[in-house]
């Protein structure tokens, strides 16, 4: 089963990815953010990458799918710097398991 | 602990008893799981952190170096070099059963082999810059994939073993002792009947032979 890889946050930051074959989806508020994401969703993607900034913007959404198999939500950051929400995202599901941030709860 | 509603009956005791024993059962089986679903993802999840990190800092340059593209070339023809990506991918997926929860596994393919085909455009009209900016993407770009899998993996395991462990817990702290309790209860309960069926049989028995002494004495006389 072959799927395809979609990137969708603000154009700056996601131009670049079309060059190695994944389709970019440039959003520019929240809602069209939302709109676009919902449709990729539902659409024939693997992998999804979102950029923290929009991430952020519209999270319950992202929650909503974090328990399918399909399609993985992955942050990256942006182009306008890191905001650590990828890693407060790893932290996240951590603490979701365990109980307590026990592994990288020292790290800021 | 209030005691369930239960009925002091044999056949009620047997089918608590048979609950008690399959509830322990699927208590230690759960417990097990749990442990080794968690031994997993705390691999996992550290693997996760260390891949987090390159990716970010590769992607951080990748983006700077787009940045510096986009800052001395017009925006129209970056636009127009990146417009018809030559390269097109796409990803298998496929799934993987560890301890009962499916994790994906993805595999990409891209549509030509070339190392050189992600740069889309001629080269005359556009800046090196775009060059290096193109090639760190595409450099970093198998260690996004591994860390989607990763990640999306992490995810639904830290789900299962929340899951897992609300269920052990329930086991545990509810189920089991409820049972045990309830056990209890109609045990005494029944030991208790066959006393009374005892001590009302003596008692009857007494008023036998008491009345036997009496009609016997009457006789006598």
């Amino acid at each position: 089963m072959y799927k395809g890889v979609a990137v969708i946050g603000d154009r700056d930051s996601i131009y670049g990815f079309s060059s190695i074959g994944l389709s970019i989806f440039p959003v520019s508020d929240r809602e069209d953010g939302l709109e676009k994401f919902r449709q990729l969703c539902r659409g024939d993607y693997a992998v999804i990458y979102i950029t923290e900034a929009l991430a952020a913007e519209i999270e319950e959404e992202i929650e909503k799918v974090s328990e399918s198999m399909c399609p993985a939500v992955i942050l990256i950051p942006g182009v306008f710097g890191n905001t650590g929400r990828g890693k407060a995202q790893v932290r996240k599901s951590v603490e979701k398991a365990v109980g307590s941030d026990i592994l990288f709860g020292g790290e800021k | 602990m209030a005691i369930a509603k239960v009925n002091p009956t044999r056949m009620e005791l047997t089918r608590l008893k048979k609950k008690l024993v399959t509830a322990k059962r699927g208590h230690k089986l759960l417990k097990d799981k749990r442990d080794e679903l968690m031994r997993r993802f705390l691999e996992l999840v550290r693997e996760n952190m260390a891949l987090r990190e390159s990716v970010e800092k590769g992607l951080e340059v990748a983006n700077q170096n787009f940045v510096l593209a986009k800052a001395v070339m017009r925006e129209e023809i970056l636009n127009t070099a990146l417009m018809a990506p030559l390269q097109s991918l796409s990803v298998e997926v496929e799934k993987r059963n560890v301890m009962s929860v499916e994790i994906p596994e993805f595999n990409y393919k891209t549509r030509t082999p070339g190392e050189n085909d992600a740069y889309s455009y001629g080269f005359a009209f556009t800046s090196g810059d775009l060059d290096f900016a193109v090639k760190s993407l595409s450099d970093i770009f198998p260690d996004m994939l591994k860390l989607a899998e990763i990640e999306k993996s992490c995810q639904l395991m830290a789900a299962e073993i929340e899951k897992t462990r609300r269920r052990v817990n329930a086991l545990e702290h509810v189920m089991i002792p409820e049972t045990e309790e309830s056990i209890k209860y109609i045990t005494m309960k029944l030991d208790e009947n066959e006393r009374s069926t005892q001590v009302r049989l003596m008692k009857v028995k007494d008023m036998m032979i008491k009345q036997n002494i009496e009609s016997k004495r009457n006789s006598v006389k």
